[in-house]
């Protein structure tokens, strides 16, 4: 299809669509206006039953923790897809790269503590995701940014342990398959798939919310080692670009 | 009362599919996706808020205040998690499209085999 005549029919079909969109939201109730009972019965209910007083923490790890496994397998996925595609082994060649240094200490001064401070975050996300906001995939994240800072404002060198894939495969393995892990341990303690194992504790405090505090943690490494994977990925491709096949044509 | 958090996530929704369709460049289409399912978030959101609920969660506030719904917040995280793969995916394969024919045109992909 051209661009003219895709450009052409993209205008009646926005409208259409629009429309739809129109007619759909006339029959929604009113921005406020919350009728369904899932949110307002799990907001009574897993503070009590499951002591985690971040309640989305509790409704992804442990109401819809199958959904959350899922969830992690595809990233899990994307990560294998975009390996895949981006590595190429028959061309693969391990230069040495030439230190790069930021120009200005102050740009690298400003760099270091943001890694420090970013860092810290993340980690703090991570580890009171279930009592207050934050989570696993939210501090994962945040984490694996933190860590990407450190290439751009160090040196190749510095950057290294974190694209080393002797390092980063087992760790992604620990955090994806730490998830099935728990939710298998329930199935041999005799309960469901995922069943909340260990105890409950306090609500408000670290020890609380029982395996979704394990849940968390998983999928917390598995989404900061995904992420790290896939910087790994883009700067090889990027930094190290592969001649084009046929330069010569 | 107010529709307009959903007109806005139309708007997002349409601008987005707007860009795709126009999109020169693969990087700025893999934008202009994120931009198009950035307005299931703001609808998800929306959906699932409670006229002066507090966020639901429960560490310093007591229990049984009004509080939006935490279903579409955790379903909101899983969309921004797809999001990212999808969009990792699309620039893998732009990048693989750039090595193989130079181009990052759409449009001029169309001649290139294999």
């Amino acid at each position: 299809m051209s661009r003219r005549v895709r450009i052409a029919l993209l205008g009646p079909a926005l409208l259409g669509l629009g429309a739809l969109f129109a007619w759909a939201v006339a029959g929604l109730p009113a921005f406020g206006d919350y009728r369904g009972p899932y949110g307002d019965l799990l907001n009574k209910v897993v503070v009590p039953l499951r002591h985690t007083t971040n309640v989305v923490m509790g409704t992804t790890f442990d109401v819809r923790g199958i959904d959350t496994m899922g969830e992690e397998f595809i990233l899990y996925a994307a990560i294998v897809g975009v390996t895949l595609l981006l590595r190429d082994e028959s061309g693969r060649r391990q230069v040495e790269r030439r230190t790069r240094r930021l120009a200005t200490d102050s740009v690298r001064l400003v760099g270091v503590v943001m890694v420090g401070g970013g860092l810290l975050v993340g980690l703090w996300l991570i580890a009171f995701g279930y009592i207050t906001p934050g989570g696993g995939f939210q501090g994962g994240v945040l984490t694996a940014g933190a860590i990407l800072l450190l290439y751009v404002v160090g040196s190749h060198r510095d950057y290294r342990p974190f694209r080393n894939e002797h390092v980063l495969d087992p760790l992604e393995g620990l955090g994806a398959g730490g998830y099935v892990v728990v939710g298998l341990a329930a199935l041999a303690s005799g309960s469901a798939f995922l069943t909340n194992l260990f105890g409950f504790g306090t609500p408000g405090k670290l020890l609380s919310g029982g395996s979704i505090a394990v849940l968390n943690w998983a999928s917390a490494i598995a989404v900061t080692v995904a992420m790290l994977l896939l910087f790994a990925e883009f700067l090889e491709t990027y930094v190290t670009p592969l001649e084009p096949k046929d330069a010569g044509s | 009362m107010s529709y307009l958090p959903y007109a806005v996530a139309a708007w997002i929704c349409l601008v987005g599919i707007a860009g795709i369709a126009t999109s020169r460049n693969l990087i700025h289409l893999a934008v202009c996706l994120t931009v198009t399912q950035s307005s299931s978030y703001v609808l998800l959101l929306s959906v699932g808020y409670v006229k002066h609920g507090v966020a639901p969660i429960f560490k310093g506030t007591k229990l049984g205040t009004p509080a939006v719904d935490p279903v579409v917040q955790a379903l909101t995280l899983t969309d921004i998690v797809v999001s990212v793969a999808v969009v990792a995916l699309i620039l893998a394969l732009a990048l693989d499209a750039h090595r193989l024919s130079g181009k990052v045109d759409p449009d001029g992909l169309a001649d290139v085999s294999g």
